[in-house]
């Protein structure tokens, strides 16, 4: 680890920070013009958010340390995965470890804190929310694990920047049917794990339909704007490996500064797209009963399977 | 041999010191104990230091055979886990005395189920082993039915968990001795020297029988069925030393067979996958749908066990075509032992202080123990967090280390070996999804939120000893998660005993790293950066705020405009669970009862609704009753053979003779 | 309060004919699309800025509006929605009536008719978001 590596690793988490809340706010940009309405401007959440911070906080009488810890659990791993995971550069702080399982791992850590955090509100949608949530979250890890089987199959290595890095020399993998099937179900996972229509509407003001909304009902102020924050970090660091999978196209190789500055702006157009893709696919589609779900689960854990069985019969 | 003998020496005494008064009763065996534990865990150290076995033998002690001891570095991992283990459980026993722990026969039984523990590793020959293997099994059973005069599920563990015991032990002296019929005497090395003459017919059919016995030890499915009642039935520091100790000596069990009898055939190895996968799921899912914390616990030892079994069937069907995959696996599993055994027992012996403290193991009556018990909730989290693998704690580090593993020895495999692969995957990260559930399970609803029950709103910390006893193994578990190089390098070692390690894996103080796999994690530079950005954040919540008034209010938990005064408007476990078990409904097939009872004069009015649920172990329900069932009808129906007429029992005296000169000519 | 173009509702319909609560669907719909002046509906009073009640507050509703009012952060504003809110309207007097809004909870702001036509309600708003 030197100073270069460090400073693409601010830079990676200043992206991360500042265009996690600025995605979202393109989203629902997005959803609005397709629902016919203006709707708020991109910049909407990153006001919420700085209107939240001089709000308030307030914690139910019944929590304990966990409530207060959470949202500094979920922003903190988030960050941590900005400044290693290869977004802009193949070349951040600790390359040599940047493991996608501890990746995976690390973001899992938030969600089991947000979780923890909803119980602990000792209300019933906070269980509830807690309940939905990692049901799906179990669901989702054996398609999300397989498929990190399949994408780690050329090398024989977890190690997600070999990964893009392979990808990005050896165009031809990326169009192996092994890659694409693992990447299919990529998708599914995402979409699970961010809490995007059909797994979760993240609009929705009713109780009762809710998954990710209902475990953070009991924050406010500082708090609310620290998880609303780590949720969008979250989804753009998502979308940022997909994109960065599918095509590491201007990915920077070096720590150069130019090559920084073409790493930066491609992968923030990659991510729009992405984002916006994502975006129309949530307004032409309905969310799935809760008990439907494991169907859309299972059908990406077999996409990852047959990912695994096509790159060993392919060698 | 002399510290061994010193060991045995001194645990025995401690076994005998038993007999003292009751007021210094077990201040004097537990300091015994100690004493048993701490030359037993050096000794251990040595062997994994010096990296020589310590071998000895002695024909006095046991006729015939006498006793042969051989602590190989493989044998002295599991003797040093067991001793931080038994620390740990004696130093809570002497804060357990309230709960009926303190009694002549369960003192000594202790002191002989510890020792015991310790020893078996240490055996060199077919009859030590399976003298020390008794004791361990016989003085354990004392200690599960320690409450066996007042409730009637304690009397039910110890029938369970003692015909379970006895059968696997059965089945264990039957593979040995014909191992041990075919060598020159009756000791280990002997025995590994000679198997490979063996057909090959044979070694797979020894191989079977030692999966099997030692299999239901360690509470692989089908034969678990003892473990969810034993561990949970036992007082606290013994279900630590039952499960941070006792199961992994079923692990040692199956390397052991691995070393006598080499890696054998594929088959082998998938039979020993296949049960691996099965424990692993059904374990993970009943750990997840569990109501019991210590159940749940239990359950989610059986899931362990799998998960070990899966890295030792990974290993061998990777011998053939990949010795690097094959040892990486091999170390990896190791890993995942020593893991479970001391976040396991942190856990047990947490949930031994909350049953202590609150007299309930129901999570549907705990609740809100974070604010009254907060060191036990705060040891409990880390247990908890191990488990379900989350970084930095052991348990990450571990499951690393097995997908590594996996990922590794996918090159040059066979399709079959490909596709068990994947399975082996499917089945570790769909188990890592349910240990979550069950976990944030356990811990939101037994220890956060408001308490469901008087007892639980009423619980005191408990005492110092009990505080400090889980306190050791959980930090354990965080400093074995953020500095994996303290143990790997003698993990590699025990391993080394087994199969030489090519796995080109070397671990900083920091993190592990595997050259080979351009594969490294480095679980103290995440923890770090994470915590760093954990006070930034904090930070900037204590600045932000109103400018004006207060900056934290607490008020009562929003229940949509109404005032929440009950404990029972939160999620409890069961409904927590309800999703995923009605995801696994066909295979767990809840029961249910709904019972509508209409009043007389309408049968639109409702007068009552009794609704029951239950999910008990469907392996028992579907497998173990019917099977009991059927030897208890065959039980009556044989009476008729005994009608207490001496000339009829003469006369079978002369059948049974007829038939076996038959036979024999 | 400046609420920095950034104004989460938490509506609360007190015992309203449901007259006003179309107005607002219309509110938030196509043609009049408060969100984009940064208005939103929430689903719980802790991330609400702004309490919006409709309709005169029956004795039913005269503590959950209250525990809604206490359970938001400071600071935090209530906003009377119709005639109803403001004065109780055509069920003043009536039997399950508490009161106005005002009776129960601090009211900033009012927003006259019956119901309020969208426009005035989205231009009341807008004095909270500054657009």
């Amino acid at each position: 680890m030197n100073l270069a590596s460090l400073l693409v690793g601010a830079v990676q988490l200043a992206l991360v920070v500042l265009g996690g809340p600025l995605l979202l706010g393109l989203m629902r940009v997005v959803r609005s013009r397709l629902e016919g309405r203006v709707g708020p401007p991109v910049s909407q959440p990153w006001r919420d958010i700085a209107k939240l911070a001089r709000k308030q906080r307030t914690r139910p009488s019944e929590s304990s340390w966990i409530f207060a810890v959470a949202p500094l659990v979920l922003v903190a791993t988030a960050a941590t995965v900005a400044v290693l995971a290869p977004l802009v550069t193949l070349a951040p702080p600790l390359a040599s470890s940047t493991d996608f399982i501890a990746v995976i791992f690390v973001l899992l850590v938030g969600s089991v804190a947000l979780a923890l955090a909803a119980l602990d509100t000792a209300t019933a949608f906070g269980g509830m929310g807690a309940s939905r949530a990692l049901t799906i979250g179990a669901l989702v890890e054996p398609a999300l694990l397989v498929a990190v089987l399949a994408l780690s199959m050329p090398l024989h290595s977890t190690n997600l920047i070999a990964i893009v890095a392979n990808g990005s020399r050896h165009a031809s993998t990326l169009l192996g049917p092994s890659h694409l099937l693992a990447l299919c179900s990529f998708i599914v996972v995402i979409l699970a794990e961010s809490g995007r229509l059909p797994v979760d509407n993240p609009s929705t003001h009713l109780e009762l339909t809710m998954i990710y909304e209902a475990l953070i009902l009991e924050y406010s102020g500082p708090d609310l704007a620290a998880v609303t924050l780590g949720e969008s970090m979250r989804l753009a660091i998502w979308l940022g490996l997909f994109v960065n999978l599918v095509a590491p196209v201007g990915i920077a190789a070096t720590a150069h500064p130019l090559a920084l500055v073409v790493g930066l702006v491609a992968l923030t157009l990659k991510v729009v797209v992405v984002g916006i893709v994502v975006a129309i696919f949530e307004v032409t589609t309905a969310k799935l009963r809760l008990f439907r779900l494991p169907e859309l689960l299972a059908g990406g854990f077999i996409l990852a399977v047959l990912g695994v069985v096509t790159g060993a019969v392919m060698r | 041999m002399i510290v061994l003998a010193l060991v045995a020496g001194l645990g025995v005494l401690a076994t005998l010191t038993a007999l003292v008064p009751r007021a210094v009763r077990v201040k004097l065996v537990a300091g015994l104990l100690g004493l048993v534990e701490i030359v037993g865990g050096a000794t251990a150290i040595r062997v994994l230091a010096t990296n020589h076995a310590i071998v000895g033998h002695t024909s006095s002690l046991v006729p015939f055979t006498g006793v042969r001891i051989d602590l190989t570095p493989l044998g002295a991992l599991f003797t040093l886990t067991t001793a931080v283990v038994a620390i740990a459980a004696t130093i809570h026993w002497v804060g357990y005395r309230r709960h009926a722990m303190s009694s002549v026969s369960l003192s000594s039984a202790f002191a002989l189920f510890v020792t015991s523990l310790l020893l078996v590793p240490a055996a060199g020959d077919i009859v030590t082993f399976l003298v020390l293997w008794e004791v361990m099994a016989l003085s354990s059973l004392v200690l599960v039915a320690h409450d066996h005069a007042k409730r009637d599920e304690t009397r039910q563990a110890a029938w369970w968990y003692g015909a379970m015991t006895q059968g696997g032990a059965a089945l264990i002296t039957l593979g040995l001795v014909v191992l041990g019929g075919h060598a020159a005497n009756p000791s280990f090395s002997a025995i590994a020297a000679s198997a490979s003459h063996l057909p090959a017919a044979t070694r797979g059919a020894v191989f079977l029988v030692l999966l099997v016995g030692f299999g239901s030890k360690a509470g692989l499915v089908p034969a678990h069925v003892w473990l969810p009642r034993a561990h949970a039935e036992a007082p606290a520091p013994a279900s630590a030393l039952l499960s941070g100790a006792m199961v992994n000596l079923g692990i040692y069990g199956i390397v052991l067979a691995r070393t006598l009898l080499g890696v054998g055939a594929t088959w082998w190895w998938l039979v020993a996958g296949f049960f691996g996968v099965i424990s692993a799921l059904y374990g993970s899912l009943y750990a997840a749908t569990s109501t019991d914390l210590k159940r749940l616990l239990a359950y989610s030892t059986s899931d362990n066990m799998g998960l070990v079994v899966i890295g030792l069937s990974a290993s061998g069907l990777f011998a053939a075509h990949n010795a690097a995959a094959s040892s990486l696996a091999l170390i990896a599993t190791l890993v995942l032992v020593t893991a479970h055994a001391l976040y396991k027992s942190t856990l047990f012996l947490g949930a031994g202080s909350v049953q202590y403290a609150t007299d309930e193991r129901d999570l549907d009556r705990l609740g809100g123990l974070a604010r009254t018990m907060p060191v036990t909730t705060a040891v409990i989290v880390v247990g908890a967090l191990a488990v379900a693998a989350l970084p930095p704690l052991n348990g990450f580090g571990a499951e690393w280390l097995v997908v590594q593993s996996l990922v590794h020895g996918l090159s040059g495999a066979d399709p079959v070996t490909t596709v068990a692969t994947a399975v082996f995957v499917a089945a570790l990260a769909l188990t890592g999804g349910l240990t979550i559930v069950a976990f944030v399970k356990a811990v939101g609803v037994g220890f956060l939120g408001r308490a469901r029950s008087e007892s639980a709103e009423h619980a005191r910390e408990v005492p110092v000893s009990m505080r400090i006893a889980p306190a050791i193994t959980a930090a354990a578990c965080v400093a074995l998660g953020v500095a994996p190089g303290l143990a790997i390098t003698a993990i590699s070692r025990a391993s080394d005993a087994v199969a030489p390690n090519r796995s080109g894996l070397t671990a900083t103080l920091s993190g592990f790293h595997l050259q080979a796999l351009r594969s490294a994690v480095d679980p103290l530079a995440l923890a770090l950066g994470a915590v760093a950005a954990a006070l930034v954040v904090a930070g900037l919540r204590r600045a932000g705020g109103p400018r004006t008034g207060a900056k934290l209010r607490v008020f009562e938990p929003w229940g949509s405009g109404r005032a929440v005064t009950s404990a029972r408007m939160q999620y409890t476990a069961t409904s927590f669970a309800e999703p995923l078990q009605r995801v696994f409904d066909d295979v767990l097939a809840p029961q249910h009862d709904l019972d509508v009872s209409h009043v007389l004069e309408s049968r639109y009015y409702v007068e009552r609704v009794a609704y029951a649920s239950a999910n008990d172990d469907i392996v028992e329900r579907r497998l173990y009753r019917p099977v009991l069932a059927l030897a208890a009808v065959l039980g009556v129906r044989a009476r008729g053979l005994a009608n207490g007429s001496v000339h009829r029992y003469l006369a079978y005296g002369f059948v049974v003779l007829v038939i076996a000169l038959v036979v024999v000519s | 309060m400046n609420l920095r173009h950034s104004l989460q509702l938490r509506h609360v319909d007190a015992g309203s004919c449901n007259g006003c609560e179309i107005e607002i669907g219309s509110v938030f719909g196509p043609v009049y699309d408060a969100e984009r002046i940064g208005a939103r509906l929430v689903a719980s009073p802790r991330h609400a800025d702004a309490l919006l009640v409709t309709g005169p507050v029956t004795h039913n509703m005269a503590s959950p509006l209250e525990r809604t009012y206490l359970a938001m952060p400071e600071p935090r504003l209530v906003i009377a929605l119709g005639d109803c809110a403001r004065d109780c309207g055509v069920f003043s007097g009536g039997y399950a009536v508490a009161g106005a809004v005002a009776d129960v909870v601090p009211v900033d702001l009012e927003i006259p008719g019956c119901p309020p036509h969208p426009d005035e309600i989205v231009s009341a708003l807008r004095r909270f978001t500054n657009r």
